[in-house]
This record gives C-alpha cells, structure tokens and sequence, in this order.
C-alpha cells in the first residue's frame, strides 16, 4: 500500500513541501506540481534534503509546469523523473490513494 | 452504505484568517451522517484550530471552535494532533480544548478525542487511509 | 479507475481548475471515468456565467461546462460555499430573494453529501486546492 503525494507550494514561500517529506513513508511517491516544481531544483537551499529522500520514496515533477516557469531540464536534480498529465494520472492509479498537500 | 471506507481530514491551516479550518469542519459535520470510519488529523497551523480561549467578538466572526466539542456525538472522535507542530508554535496539549467523546462500548465512559501523536504516527495514520481530503 | 475531483480554488487566481481540467482530459483520454467534479471554497467560482476575460486568455468557465457535456460529468457546487460567495441558481436566487442568478450550464448546486458520496464511489480522490 502506496500513497501518492502531490505538492503544489514552493518550498521557499511555504512549509509545505518539507511537512510532505516528513511525512511520506517508503515506497510512496512525491509529485511537485504548479508552484511546487520549484521544490525540484538543483543547487538550492531545498536541494539536500529533497535528495535525502529520494532513496525512500520516489519524486516526480510536472514537466509543463516547470518548463511554464522557464526551468530547463539541466536544473532539475537528477533524483527526480519529470512526467506529463499522463504520467500525472498513471501515479494516481498506480498508488492506493492520494494526499494533496496544498 | 455498501463499504465503510477510511476517510481523513488534513487540517494544516490556521483559523480565523482563511475560510479553511471552518469549511473543512462543515464537511465533517455533514459527513458524519454518511457513517464511515473517520479521523482528524491536525498538523502544522492546523494544531491552532484547537486552541482554548478563542474570542472572535473583536473581528466580527463566529467563534466555531466549540463545534469540535460537539463531534463526539456524531462518532467523530479520532483528532489526531502532531507533537511536533505543536512543539515548533510553543504550544503544549494544554493549551488545547477539552473535546471528549462517550464511549458506548465501554458503558458510555467519557473518554478524550485529541490524542498526541508523533511526526511518524501522523505518517502512519495517513497511510492508513481510504480517503485523504485536505483543505 | 473511478477517480473524484475536488476543486477548491476559483479560476484565475490559482491554477487549480487548471490542472485539475488537464488531469482530467488526461484521465478520460487513457480510459479512467470521472464522473463527478465537486467544486469548494473559492471554487464555487468556477461556476459564475458571467465571467468574461480578454480574448486572447483562456475561457475557465466555457472549458468546464464543454467537458462536462462532451463526458457526461456532474459538476457539483456546494451549496454552502456558493452561497457565501454569491453563486446562486435560479432556484436559490428565488428562495433568497436576489434579483439574478449566476450559474452556468452545465453546473449544478448540491449539498456537501455530494462531496462524501463521491470519496465512497470512487476509486481515488484527487484535491486540487491551494
């Protein structure tokens, strides 16, 4: 049993994207949407501990949602698989629930 | 109802200064009638929504925080709040209100709602869950 | 998969009916059901006929009442949070005494058991809120 969490705040602006982290469990899924894609840049201050988790569960961006906010795929760590609405909807179906952290 | 199925309430936000906490808690009171196994969850700005003492004549809004006292009749009575959260606000569980609820399996002994949990019971609850909606 | 959307954000300000509608499309096009869409909070706002932004920007409104035709899909407005926030259909506006009702084709107002209803039916449940 699996959840899918989605998150949708930047990490800088809200606290939101490390209460998700410190609540998901292993073998769940992170997907950072809208505003959240910014969770999913290399370099920053959010940087280490993203990836300290990325062994216990796995992390996702919304590709068109960074790509609308002009970061290119380079910037992205290298953690973190980047999908479409398809792929969007294929972890909703693929976990046992979802929890929107919003 | 077919199948009872687990539904959780992810309270994270502060009362009074967005309409979240309140419209969050009416879903509850109206869904307490379709009798499925419930629980609150309180995390982050959530644990505020339990404060005592709440006094809202001098902004103009209801004071609905005595409506979580009113739950235990509707067989609401898991409120799971986060040590942590509370914790990290500089609150302790005494600063939250007394919600009880009457346990009938057990001759109707009164018996507190709110139980203290940690960052990793609050993950494990929420992975126990059916339905997750958060406000 | 029967997977329910709640939307609990207005349109514009928050990008939630936004990628809730891409979601959607998405799902639908891959074989999930969707059959109902509960609109909370700000929302309800989805739902306003009266909405007219600039040409060249996207219509929210018009999106959602088209797919909701093309798929058969319910999009339920809570009756509590649109009143609150002026959304009335004929109905309503009648028994409240305004002079005008302002809610699209294709939405419809319901009560809040619409919403619990719709987590015991599907399959999952899907928030897209701020």
């Amino acid at each position: 049993m699996s959840t899918l969490h989605t998150v949708n705040k930047s990490p800088f602006a809200t606290q939101t994207l490390l209460s998700c982290l410190g609540h998901c469990q292993e073998g769940d899924a992170v997907l950072m949407i809208e505003d959240g894609v910014y969770g999913a840049l290399d370099g920053s201050g959010m940087s280490e501990l993203v990836k300290s988790r990325a062994g216990v569960v796995s992390l996702y961006v919304l590709g068109v949602d960074a790509a609308a906010r002009g970061i290119a795929p380079e910037r992205i760590l290298s953690d973190i698989k980047s999908v479409d609405y398809d792929g969007f909807v294929d972890l909703v179906a693929e976990h046992d629930r979802t929890q929107n952290w919003l | 109802m077919s199948e009872t199925k687990k539904f959780l309430y992810v309270n994270r936000k502060a009362p009074y200064g967005t309409i979240y906490a309140l419209e969050s808690l009416e879903v509850v009171l109206i869904g307490a009638a379709f009798e499925q196994d419930v629980t609150l969850a309180f995390l982050d700005d959530g644990v505020f929504q339990l404060t005592k003492g709440q006094q809202t004549e001098g902004i103009g809004m209801k004071n609905f925080s005595p409506t979580f006292r009113a739950l235990g009749d509707y067989d609401v009575t898991k409120f799971y709040v986060e040590r942590e959260s509370l914790a990290e606000r500089g609150l302790s569980e005494d600063d939250l209100q007394e919600i009880i609820y009457e346990d009938e399996d057990d001759d109707y002994a009164e018996k507190p709602s709110i139980r203290i949990v940690s960052r990793a019971e609050m993950a494990a609850v929420m992975a126990d869950q059916d339905v997750i909606l958060s406000f | 998969m029967q997977i329910g959307v709640v939307i609990s954000e207005g349109p514009y300000t928050h990008q939630a009916a936004d990628t809730a509608y891409n979601f959607i499309k998405s799902a639908l096009a891959k074989g999930h059901t969707v059959p109902r869409v509960f609109f909370y909070h700000d929302g309800v706002n989805v739902s306003t006929r009266l909405s007219v932004p600039p040409q060249d920007e996207r219509n929210i409104q018009q999106q959602w009442t088209a797919l909701a035709k093309e798929h058969e899909i319910d999009l339920v407005v809570c009756i509590a949070a649109a009143q609150r926030r002026g959304l009335l259909d004929d109905n309503e506006a009648k028994r409240q005494g305004k002079d005008a009702s302002n809610i699209a084709e294709g939405f419809r107002i319901s009560g809040l058991g619409q919403l619990i209803e719709m987590g015991i039916q599907s399959d999952r449940t899907v928030t897209f809120g701020d």
